[in-house]
C-alpha cells in the first residue's frame, strides 16, 4: 500500500491545491512533499533491508491485458528516491517569493512528481507510458505560464517535440504488446521482454530505434537536444529543477527498463551509433558552454553533456555502465538542481544572469561561494564528490567498450573543468559590477536548501557503496537478461 | 599504529574548524587552530620514521568504491617512500605555516588561508598515504584543487583567477592521462592497489601495455609537476601568496610527479622507451626553465622557471633509473626553494609588495637575516659544495654520465645558467644601491620572527640536507639510497671519483663560473637590467617566455572559443534546430487535410490531452469499482 501512497500522495494534494487555492500554499506543499520523503525512505529501507522488489497489481482494463502495477526494485529504487529527495528542497527554494503561496505553481510541481514517481514505478508498459506523458502537462504548464522571454514558442516546441518522440514509443510497445502470448496479450515488462526476445535481430533493430528516439529527446541526446537549452533557459527555475534533476531522468531509465533488457539484438545493431552520438553531445555540449554568457543557458548545456556520458555509459550494457549510469543519475540530480538554485539566487537579486554583469558576488555573500563550488566541484567530478563516483564509473565503462571513445569521452573532465571554472570566476569572483555591490546576504530558507545539498555532494563521493550496493542486484538481474 | 590516521586527520580538522568559523574568530586563534595541526602531525611522523622496522605496512582505513569484483578501498601504505614523505609535508608543511603568521597578518581573508592551507596539506598526506592509485589521485586532484583556490585566494584581480583556472585545467589534462592509466591498470590487474600490481609485475605477469600505462602516468606528472608542454601554469601560478608558492608551487605538490614515478618504478622500469622519454622531457625543461629564467625580473618568476627547471633535473634522474638521488632532491629542493621563495617573500613583504629586481638593491644591510639565509639558499641551489644541492644535483649529474653523455652535458650547460640566474637575482637583490622609490626606502625592515624563524631553520636545511645521503667519497653512508633500497631496482655501482675527473670537475666548474660573471656584470659593472620597452632581439624572445603562452592561445584556446561559437550559434541554430523545425513545417503542411481538428491552438491540444487521459483513466475506474 505503501506504493499506492507514493503515488497518488502528491497527486492528491496537488489536486487539493490546484482546485481549493488555499491561501498556505507552500507550507502545505512542503509538508506534502517532505511526508512523501519519509515515505519512499521507509519503503527504500524496506527493500534494501529484505532485498527484495516490492510490488503492487490492480486490474486496469483486463480486456485487453492492462494492469495497474507497480514494482519498486534497485534500479526504480534509486529514481523514486532522487525524486523524492529533490522535490523538498525544489519546492523549498520558493520560499520567500512570490510562487511560495501561488497555489496552482505549488500544486503542479506536486502533480509532476506523482507523474515522475508513476513513470519510475510503472511495471505495465502502457502505464509507463501513461505517466511518461502525464507528466508533460503540468511541466508545461509550468514553463508556459510562469516562464521568461518568449516562452509560449519555446514550451510549445518542447511540448511538441517530446510527444512526437513518444509516438514511435507508443507505436513500438504496441508492436511488441501485439506479439505477446494469450488472447488478451499482456503489457507487463517483464513478458515484453520475453516477447522481444524472440524477435529478428532487424525488427529489434527498428523497435530499438522507435524506443531510442523517445528517449534521447527526453534526455537529451545530440542531435536531439535544441528544444533543451531554450526550454531550461525560459522556464521558472522550478521547472529547470525539475526537467534537468528529474524528468531527463524518465529518459534514461526508459533505456535501462525497457531499451536494454528488451533488444540485445537491436542494440548491437545501433548501439555504437547511440554511444557515439552520446559521446559527440558530451563534448559538443561542453565546447558550447565554454562561452555561454547566460548562467542559466550554460548550466543547460552542462547539463546536456552530463546526460551523454550517462547514455553512453549504460547503453555499454555492462554491470559498471548501468551501475555508474544510475549512480551518477542521482549526483547529478542533486547538483544541477543546487546550480540551478544559485543561478536563482543570482537572479533574484540582481534581476540579471548575464556573466558580464556579475562578478565578485564572494565578497558579499561567503556561503553562496562556498556552496557554488561544492556543487560545482561535484559537477566537475573532483575525488570525494558524487559525481567523481559517478563519471569514474561510467568512463571505465566506456573505456572498456572502447579505448578510443574512453579518451573522447575522457574530454569531458578537461572541457567541464573549462567552463565550470569560468562560470564561477565570472560570477564570484574579480571586481565587484554596479548590480552585485548590492548583493545581500543568504537568507535562512536558501541556507536549507543549499547546505544541506552541498552535503550530499561529499556523501555520495565518500560511501558510495550504499547505493552501488542497493542497485547491484536489480542491476545484475538485466545484464542477465540480455546474456 | 592508530597514530598514523591522525597525521592526516589533524590538518583536516584545521581546515573544518578555520574553514567554518572564519571570519568569526580572531586572527591569533585563526593561526593556532591552523598551526597545531601540522606541527603536531610532523611529531607523529618523526615517530613513524624512528620506528620504521623496514616493513611495508597497509592500513586498511575503509571501503571505498565496490564495484562488483573491483574493489577499491580507502587504504594507507606506510613503508620508506611515504614515510620520508611525511616529514618534507608536515615538516616544511609547520615552518610555512608558522611564516604565514607574519606573511598574512594584515590580510583580512586570514582564517580562509589557513582553513586552504591546511586542507592542501590534508590531500598531500593523502597522496603520500594512499595505497592505491585511486587514492593517490584523490590527493592528485585534492592538492590541485587547493592550489587552485590558493592562486587565486587574492580573487578580485582577474588576472589571479585566470591564472588559477590555468593552473587547475592544465592539471586536468594531466589527470585524463592519469586517469587512463588507471582504468589500463583495472583491466590488466584488475586492481589499483600498489602491491597487487607490482608483486604480480615481479612475479612475471607483464601486460603487453605497460608501456602505454607507465606513459600515461607520466602524463600526470607532466601536468602536477610541470614539465613541457604542461608548464606554463607553474610561473603564472606565482600570482598566489608567497607562502603558497613556496609550500605548493616549490616544495610539495610539484613534486608529486616525481614522487609517483618512484612509487610505480616497476612500472615505469619495465618501459624503457618511456623512461627515456621521462629522461629527455626533464631535460628539455630543465634547460628552457633554466634559460627563460636568466633574463626575468620579478623575483618570484626567476624561482618558478628555476623550480620548473629544478623539477627536470629530478625527471632527468628518473629516467637515467636514478631514483634515490631524483628523490635526494626533490627533499634538498624542497629545503632552499622554500628557502628561497620564503626569502623573496620577506623581500616583497619588506618592498611594499614590490616584486622587480630592478626596483631593489641594497636590502643586505636593511635584511640581514633575509639577505644571509637568500645566501645560503643561492649557494645551495646552485650546487655549490658542501651545500646540500650540491650533492643532489651531483648524484643525478653523476648517473647522467653514465647513462648518457649527451644528456649530461646539456644538464651541466642548465646547472651553469642555474647558478647565474641565481646570483644575478640575489646580486640585484642584496647589494649594490637601492633603486626603489623614497617611500619604500623609509618603509624597509627586517621581518617579524614569525618570518625570520622558519627563514634560519630551513637554511640550516638547505646548508646541511646533503647529510641525509652523503656520498661514500665525502665520508657518508648514503643514508637514503639505503634506506629506499627495499622499494628500488638495486642500482648500478657508480664507481668512485675524484674531485679531479671530468665528471666532478665539469659540475664544480659549472657551479663557480657563472657567479664570478655574474659578479662581474652586475656589482662590478653596475649593470643593471634594462626597461621592458628596451629589451630586444633574441633577449626579448626570453624574456618574453618564448611566446609559448601565446602559441598555445593561438593553436589552443582561440580554436576551442570559435568552436564554441560555431557550435552554439551555427550548428545547433542553423543546421539542427532549422532541420527540426523543418520537419514540423512538413509535418504541419500535411496535415492541412485535418484541419478541422487541427486548430493549432495549444489549449485545444492540451484540452483533448487532458480528455483522452480521462477516458482511459475512467476506464481503468470502472474495472476498479466494479
Amino acid at each position: 500500500m505503501n506504493l499506492l501512497f507514493i503515488l497518488f500522495f502528491p497527486l492528491l494534494v496537488g489536486a487539493f491545491l490546484l482546485i481549493a487555492q488555499p491561501k498556505h500554499a507552500f507550507i502545505i506543499s512542503l509538508s506534502a512533499a517532505i511526508l512523501e520523503a519519509i515515505a519512499t525512505g521507509f519503503l527504500l529501507y524496506q527493500i534494501n533491508e529484505t532485498s527484495l522488489a516490492i510490488t503492487y497489481m490492480h486490474d486496469w482494463i483486463p480486456e485487453v491485458g492492462i494492469q495497474f502495477s507497480l514494482k519498486a526494485d534497485g534500479i526504480s529504487g534509486i529514481l523514486i528516491g532522487l525524486c523524492a529527495l529533490l522535490l523538498p528542497f525544489i519546492i523549498g527554494s520558493t520560499a520567500k517569493t512570490e510562487k511560495a503561496d501561488h497555489a496552482q505553481y505549488q500544486g503542479l510541481m506536486l502533480l509532476m512528481q506523482s507523474a515522475m514517481m508513476g513513470a519510475f514505478l510503472a511495471k505495465d508498459a502502457f502505464l509507463f507510458y501513461f505517466f511518461f506523458e502525464a507528466s508533460l502537462l503540468p511541466i508545461y504548464f509550468l514553463a508556459s505560464k510562469f516562464g521568461g522571454e518568449n516562452k509560449s514558442a519555446i514550451t510549445f516546441k518542447f511540448l511538441i517535440y517530446t510527444i512526437f518522440g513518444s509516438l514511435f514509443l507508443f507505436i513500438g510497445l504496441i508492436f511488441v504488446y501485439l506479439r505477446t502470448p494469450g488472447t488478451t496479450h499482456s503489457a507487463d515488462i517483464e513478458t515484453l521482454y520475453l516477447t522481444a526476445h524472440n524477435l529478428s535481430s532487424v525488427t529489434q533493430g527498428y523497435l530499438f530505434l522507435a524506443f531510442f528516439i523517445a528517449f534521447a529527446i527526453k534526455m537529451p541526446i545530440f542531435p536531439f537536444h535544441t528544444w533543451q537549452p531554450d526550454t531550461y533557459t525560459t522556464s521558472p527555475s522550478q521547472g529547470t529543477m525539475l526537467l534537468s534533476g528529474v524528468m531527463l531522468k524518465m529518459g534514461t531509465y526508459g533505456v535501462i527498463r525497457l531499451i536494454i533488457p528488451m533488444f540485445p539484438l537491436g542494440i548491437s545493431i545501433w548501439g555504437n551509433t547511440a554511444i557515439v552520438l552520446s559521446i559527440i553531445g558530451v563534448i559538443y555540449g561542453s565546447i558550447i558552454a565554454i562561452q555561454q554568457k547566460d548562467a542559466k543557458r550554460l548550466l543547460a548545456y552542462s547539463s546536456f553533456a552530463h546526460v551523454g556520458l550517462i547514455s553512453a555509459g549504460m547503453l555499454t550494457q555492462s554491470f559498471e555502465g548501468l551501475q555508474g549510469a544510475l549512480y551518477q543519475m542521482l549526483s547529478h540530480g542533486i547538483n544541477v538542481i543546487g546550480l540551478f538554485f544559485v543561478v536563482e539566487i543570482i537572479e533574484r537579486r540582481t534581476k540579471t544572469r548575464e556573466l558580464a554583469q556579475l562578478g565578485g558576488i564572494t565578497q558579499s555573500s561567503y556561503v553562496l561561494t562556498v556552496s557554488f563550488i561544492i556543487l560545482s566541484l561535484g559537477s566537475v567530478a573532483l575525488p570525494l564528490t558524487n559525481g567523481f563516483i559517478g563519471e569514474f564509473i561510467l568512463l571505465k565503462s566506456i573505456f572498456d567498450y572502447s579505448f578510443v571513445l574512453g579518451i573522447v569521452a575522457g574530454i569531458t573532465i578537461i572541457l567541464g573543468a573549462v567552463y565550470t571554472l569560468r562560470l564561477i570566476q565570472k560570477s564570484m569572483f574579480g571586481n565587484v559590477s554596479r548590480i552585485t555591490t548590492e548583493f545581500s546576504k543568504l537568507t535562512l530558507e536558501e541556507k536549507m536548501v543549499l547546505i544541506p545539498l552541498s552535503i550530499f555532494v561529499f556523501l555520495g563521493g565518500i560511501f558510495p557503496n550504499t547505493i552501488l550496493h542497493f542497485s547491484e542486484e536489480s542491476v545484475l538481474q538485466i545484464t542477465q537478461l540480455m546474456k | 599504529m592508530s597514530l598514523i590516521y591522525l597525521i592526516p586527520l589533524l590538518p583536516f580538522i584545521g581546515f573544518v574548524v578555520n574553514g567554518l568559523s572564519f571570519p568569526n574568530i580572531s586572527k591569533q586563534l585563526a593561526a593556532i587552530i591552523g598551526t597545531i595541526p601540522p606541527l603536531a602531525a610532523f611529531l607523529i611522523s618523526i615517530q613513524v620514521f624512528v620506528n620504521f622496522d623496514g616493513t611495508t605496512q597497509i592500513l586498511h582505513v575503509a571501503e571505498w568504491i565496490k564495484l562488483g569484483d573491483l574493489q577499491i578501498p580507502f587504504d594507507f601504505q606506510i613503508d620508506a617512500l611515504s614515510i620520508l614523505m611525511l616529514l618534507v609535508i608536515t615538516g616544511v608543511g609547520t615552518l610555512i605555516h608558522i611564516y604565514s603568521i607574519g606573511y598574512m597578518a594584515h590580510d583580512p581573508g586570514f582564517g580562509k588561508f589557513f582553513a586552504f592551507l591546511n586542507l592542501f596539506i590534508f590531500f598531500m598526506l593523502i597522496l603520500v598515504l594512499g595505497a592505491n592509485f585511486t587514492v593517490l589521485f584523490i590527493g592528485w586532484e585534492g592538492v590541485g584543487l587547493c592550489s587552485y583556490l590558493l592562486i587565486g585566494f587574492w580573487n578580485q584581480k582577474n588576472s589571479y583567477g585566470n591564472a588559477a583556472r590555468k593552473a587547475f585545467i592544465m592539471n586536468r589534462i594531466g589527470d585524463l592521462g592519469f586517469l587512463i592509466g588507471i582504468f589500463l591498470l583495472i583491466q590488466d590487474f584488475g586492481s589499483t592497489g600498489y602491491a597487487t600490481i607490482f608483486s604480480s609485475i615481479q612475479q612475471g605477469d607483464v601486460p603487453d601495455n605497460l608501456g602505454v600505462i607507465a606513459f600515461c602516468l607520466f602524463v600526470g606528472a607532466m601536468g602536477k609537476s610541470a614539465q613541457i608542454p604542461l608548464f606554463t601554469w607553474l610561473p603564472d601560478a606565482m600570482a598566489g601568496p608567497t607562502p603558497v608558492s613556496a609550500l605548493i608551487h616549490a616544495a610539495t605538490m610539484v613534486t608529486a610527479g616525481i614522487y609517483m614515478v618512484i612509487r610505480a618504478n616497476v612500472i615505469f622500469e619495465l618501459s624503457p622507451d618511456i623512461l627515456h622519454l621521462v629522461g629527455w622531457i626533464g631535460l628539455s625543461t630543465a634547460l628552457l626553465g633554466a634559460i627563460i629564467g636568466l633574463f626575468q625580473n620579478d623575483i618570484k618568476k626567476v624561482l618558478a622557471y628555476s623550480t620548473v627547471s629544478q623539477l627536470g633535473y629530478m625527471f632527468m634522474g628518473l629516467g637515467a633509473s636514478a631514483y634515490s638521488a631524483s628523490f635526494f632532491h626533490v627533499m634538498t629542493h624542497a629545503f632552499f626553494k622554500a628557502l628561497l621563495f620564503l626569502g623573496a617573500g620577506s623581500v616583497i613583504h619588506a618592498m611594499s609588495d614590490e616584486q622587480d629586481i630592478r626596483k631593489m638593491g641594497g636590502l643586505k644591510s636593511k635584511m640581514p637575516i633575509t639577505y644571509f639565509t637568500f645566501l645560503l639558499g643561492t649557494l645551495a641551489i646552485s650546487g655549490i659544495p658542501p651545500f646540500s644541492g650540491f650533492f643532489s644535483k651531483d648524484e643525478i649529474l653523476a648517473n647522467l654520465y653514465h647513462h648518457d653523455l649527451l644528456m649530461w652535458s646539456l644538464a651541466i650547460l642548465g646547472s651553469a645558467c642555474t647558478s647565474f640566474y641565481m646570483f644575478r637575482v640575489f646580486i640585484l637583490t642584496f647589494w649594490g644601491e637601492f633603486r626603489g622609490s623614497e617611500k619604500q626606502a623609509s618603509h624597509l625592515h627586517e621581518s617579524p620572527w614569525s618570518m625570520t624563524i622558519p627563514l634560519i631553520i630551513l637554511a640550516l636545511f638547505s646548508v646541511a640536507g646533503g647529510l641525509i645521503n652523503l656520498p661514500h667519497f665525502a665520508g657518508g653512508n648514503e643514508f637514503l639510497a639505503h634506506w629506499l633500497a627495499p622499494l628500488l631496482p638495486s642500482p648500478e655501482s657508480l664507481g668512485e671519483v675524484s674531485f679531479f675527473s671530468l665528471e666532478m670537475g665539469a659540475p664544480l666548474l659549472a657551479a663557480f663560473i657563472p657567479p664570478l660573471l655574474a659578479i662581474f656584470i652586475f656589482s662590478s659593472k653596475k649593470l643593471i637590467p634594462a626597461e621592458d620597452s628596451q629589451i630586444q632581439g633574441i633577449q626579448k624572445l626570453i624574456y618574453q617566455k618564448f611566446y609559448i603562452d601565446e602559441l598555445y592561445d593561438l593553436i589552443i584556446v582561440k580554436p576551442i572559443n570559435f568552436l564554441s561559437v560555431f557550435f552554439g550559434q551555427v550548428i545547433d541554430f542553423l543546421v539542427i534546430d532549422l532541420f527540426v523545425e523543418g520537419i514540423g513545417k512538413i509535418v504541419q503542411y500535411a496535415s492541412t487535410e485535418f484541419k478541422r481538428i487541427q486548430t493549432g491552438n495549444v489549449g485545444y491540444y492540451v484540452f483533448m490531452m487532458v480528455i483522452s487521459i480521462a477516458i482511459i483513466l475512467f476506464m481503468g475506474l470502472k474495472s476498479w469499482i466494479l
